[in-house]
């Protein structure tokens, strides 16, 4: 009777991705006995997840308004180099201020790249996939101009003095967990509280309804690229330190699972819908099954062969848990 | 003829239909014949059940108890295909068209006329060009769904329920979005149906046109069948009361004085390209001005380009504003105007939000403490909302979608006079809506004038227009063809008008 009460509670809609979440670790305690311990899946796993966590955040913004953005991985290849000519340039009197330096010009990179997005899908009327696109190998040759065609590093020195940004503890939590998890509270608060995040997911919903209420919605499409920008930027200012150089392979497929972690998360790709905490898990969740074969020792190979059948039953129960309803 | 029509051979029988979703019963038991060669309405509140039959026999939805029979045979339909296939057509409400294909192809799609492995689109265009004359009308069946009015989209689905094979017709609500003249054209099929031996199942909200059409009326209340008889038996005034099970007051509320009150509104001069040429008119304190017009006159098409929803020009002079027409709706706002759009489910709501969100979702700012928004302030706006316009809901925390018509419509309402505006423009206040909710919306709307509100209601009902308006002003293609004031207001003079059948100054 209790147990009835407390599931009918429990929407299972809304809880599906955290579910899948905690099977998953269930299932990866069982295969290898390293897998639940802190160290893999906090500092190793959770801290790598990072990137495409916070990427993934402002993609919730952009596709819970039914945009798309496919620009995002060549545009985090993008800051990234600039951000490390940047340093690279200045790195005979640098110390800790040259790296804030390059952290607001990194910021500055990434919101001029979101608002060009922007700006061609609202003032351009270019549809999302097609606009982004077209930045997406803008970017990715703007990149490989500035690496000369190879990669990019900062100092060895310069990376020392970084990479604590990376590699660093704040009470025993990895700096890039604590990050996420602070980007996920200030995007969610956005998201389900303030008269913004309302817009974005009216205009996602239905944009004529958006437009017959008043709602600017040229405004709150920029700005969902805009914010897509700055996790971009964020993201990268986390990755810099963990290598210190930027190559081809930098921000490589990063849109793909961004956009996979969100749809996976409960996000709807034609918008209406965003849940912030979910597309942190989905990103969770991706990276965890990369870990678990890794422990099992299957074929790296196959690893992404495993990680897509596995994102498209995710995706098959998820629709069987919304048509129930209808 | 007339002993066909006494005793038509009882061709589809539901009996002992029910129909449960997850507890909640909105058919129980109902048995029905219906004849062919007759045409059976079937009256009843939204939510009395209507739908769901007519979903049951149109095979989009399975009964949880009770069977059909089709001419002596039981029948079982998992989807509308194969209801199609033995015969029976529904036709939508809903408009449910590909607006990027053409008329054509939207009438044969998923039954495409080949030649070989090619599609033969002359052929398709050819018969889709006879069924749209059959209906009365000169549409080019190569043109685009998405560039046709809702009435036109309507007729077009009339033709493609048409086009295939068959011997049951069930229209739900087919005239909601067509104008008299239009809806004299269908009344014209469904008797050339009935002459064919077809049999015609046809539900409406407008008893005046089930009492002219109907042979047989039966009447669902909270899902079953209260009354099933010869219509000429039952005035509409009994409709209505079998419908709403107690007897109704009078439709329409007294209409106050409107006199000599000051101008709030004077538009000059306002123009929408192809749509509305140089249009004028005035709006006073206290007043409710009507907008009559055929579908295409250009009616909503004016309010749109007053209010920056299209691209337009002229001059406005209100308070807080002169110039030319407002550049957003948020501006027009901020000059205490509010337009409630015609196409509620298209426009106006959120339909998989919730009620909250849909209330407040125009005025959000006024919710708004430390950035955030309050949503204690929200639920209590709800709630005020809910008891003022009469919301009726199984629960508050629903999707605005899940409303019935007449609920929903009052949401809106709500969600649109939320910013308490002066001058509020009612497009269609009352389509597919059932009679006890219409009633509160004209109750409302006589409130508004009284309390020194300037009303606009445009419809396509003249009923309405008549019962409501102190002035009105008929528009015939994009121009404004005159303006009927207290005597001169009658449904003849208002056709005059809009058809624009005899000379008259305007």
């Amino acid at each position: 009777m209790k147990m009835t009460a407390l599931f009918q509670r429990l929407n299972l809609r809304q809880s599906a991705p955290f579910l899948a979440l905690v099977l998953l670790i269930a299932l990866g305690s069982l295969v290898h006995p390293n897998f639940l311990t802190y160290s893999n899946l906090v500092q190793n796993v959770a801290a790598r997840t990072a990137f495409i966590a916070i990427i993934a955040i402002g993609a919730t913004f952009v596709m819970a308004s039914g945009g798309l953005d496919l620009s995002v991985g060549s545009m985090a290849a993008f800051t990234a180099g600039a951000m490390i000519l940047f340093l690279k340039s200045y790195e005979a009197d640098g110390g800790a201020l040259l790296i804030a330096e390059g952290m607001v010009l990194a910021v500055v990179v990434g919101l001029l790249c979101g608002l060009f997005n922007g700006l061609v899908v609202t003032w351009g009327r270019i549809e999302p996939f097609i606009a982004t696109l077209g930045s997406m190998v803008i970017l990715r040759s703007l990149f490989t101009w500035l690496a000369n065609g190879g990669s990019l590093s900062i100092s060895p020195d310069l990376k020392d003095i970084y990479a604590p940004v990376y590699t660093g503890n704040v009470f025993g939590l990895p700096i890039p967990v604590l990050v996420v998890l602070v980007v996920g509270a200030v995007a969610a608060l956005v998201l389900y509280k303030t008269p913004f995040g309302r817009h974005v997911l009216a205009v996602g919903s239905n944009e004529e309804v958006a437009r017959y209420s008043g709602i600017a919605i040229w405004r709150v499409k920029l700005l969902t690229y805009v914010i897509q920008g700055l996790c971009v930027a964020i993201a990268v200012i986390l990755y810099v330190p963990r290598l210190g150089s930027a190559n081809s392979a930098t921000g490589l497929y990063w849109e793909l699972q961004a956009i996979t972690a969100v749809v996976v998360g409960g996000t709807l790709l034609k918008g209406g819908r965003g849940r912030i905490w979910g597309t942190l898990a989905g990103a969770f969740f991706l990276e965890i099954i990369g870990n678990i074969l890794t422990l099992s020792n299957v074929n790296v190979y196959l690893i992404g062969a495993v990680q897509g059948a596995i994102i498209i039953i995710a995706m098959l129960i998820q629709r069987g848990l919304y048509r129930r309803e209808i | 003829m007339e002993a066909s029509k006494r005793q038509p051979e009882p061709a589809l029988e539901a009996k002992g239909i029910s129909k449960a979703y997850g507890g909640i019963v909105v058919l129980d038991d109902v048995s029905l014949t219906f004849g062919r060669g007759e045409v059976h309405a079937l009256i009843g509140e939204n939510g009395a059940g209507k739908s769901t039959l007519m979903k049951i026999l149109g095979g989009y939805v399975e009964p949880s108890a009770g069977e059909l029979i089709l001419n002596d045979a039981r029948v079982r339909f998992s989807g509308p295909r194969q209801a199609e296939a033995a015969g029976i057509v529904l036709v939508h409400q809903e408009i449910l068209l590909a607006p990027h294909l053409s008329i054509a192809e939207n009438i044969f799609l998923g039954r495409e006329l080949h030649y070989g492995l090619f599609t033969d689109d002359g052929a398709m265009r050819q018969q889709a060009s006879s069924l749209l004359a059959s209906l009365g009308s000169r549409l080019d069946p190569r043109s685009t769904v998405a560039d046709l009015s809702i009435a036109e989209r309507q007729l077009v689905q009339i033709a493609r329920a048409l086009s295939s094979r068959h011997s049951f017709v069930i229209f739900d609500e087919p005239t909601a979005a067509l104008t008299p003249v239009e809806s004299e054209t269908l009344f014209a099929v469904i008797e050339a149906l009935r002459q064919r031996h077809c049999g015609v199942i046809y539900i409406s909200h407008r008893l005046d046109e089930v009492k002219r059409l109907a042979d047989r009326v039966s009447v669902l209340r909270d899902g079953q069948l209260v009354h099933s008889g010869p219509a000429r038996e039952l005035s509409p005034t009994d409709m209505a009361h079998l419908m709403v099970g107690r007897a109704l007051g009078d439709l329409y509320p007294h209409k106050a004085k409107s006199e000599a009150a000051p101008v709030v509104l004077e538009v000059q001069d306002l123009n929408v390209a192809g749509r509305v040429q140089g249009a004028s008119f005035t709006l006073r304190q206290g007043e409710v001005l009507g907008f009559a017009g055929l579908i295409g006159a250009g009616r909503t098409e004016l309010f749109e380009g007053l209010f920056g929803l299209r691209k337009a020009s002229g001059q406005v002079a209100c308070d807080g504003h002169r110039g030319s027409v407002f550049a957003s709706v948020n501006q027009a706002a901020s000059c205490g105007l509010a337009y409630v759009t015609e196409d509620r489910k298209g426009r106006g709501l959120l339909l998989e939000k919730s009620l909250a969100q849909n209330l407040t979702l125009s005025r959000l700012q006024q919710f708004v403490r430390f950035g955030l928004i309050d949503n204690a302030k929200e639920h209590s706006a709800l709630n005020r909302a809910v008891q003022r316009f009469d919301i009726r809901a199984p629960r508050l925390d629903i999707d605005a979608g899940r409303l019935s018509g007449g609920n929903q419509q009052k949401l809106l309402l709500a969600k649109t006079l939320l910013s308490d505006p002066r001058i509020v423009v009612i497009d269609e206040p009352t389509r597919g809506v059932d009679i006890g909710a219409k009633q509160q919306i004209y109750k409302l709307i006589a409130e508004l004038a009284a309390a020194g509100k300037a009303v606009v209601v445009i419809s396509s009902e003249m009923p309405e227009l008549i019962g409501l308006c102190h002035r009105i002003v008929v528009m015939r293609q994009g121009r404004i063809a005159g303006l009927l004031t207290g005597d001169q207001i009658n449904e003849r003079a208002i056709v005059t008008l809009a058809t624009g059948t005899e000379q008259q100054a305007a």
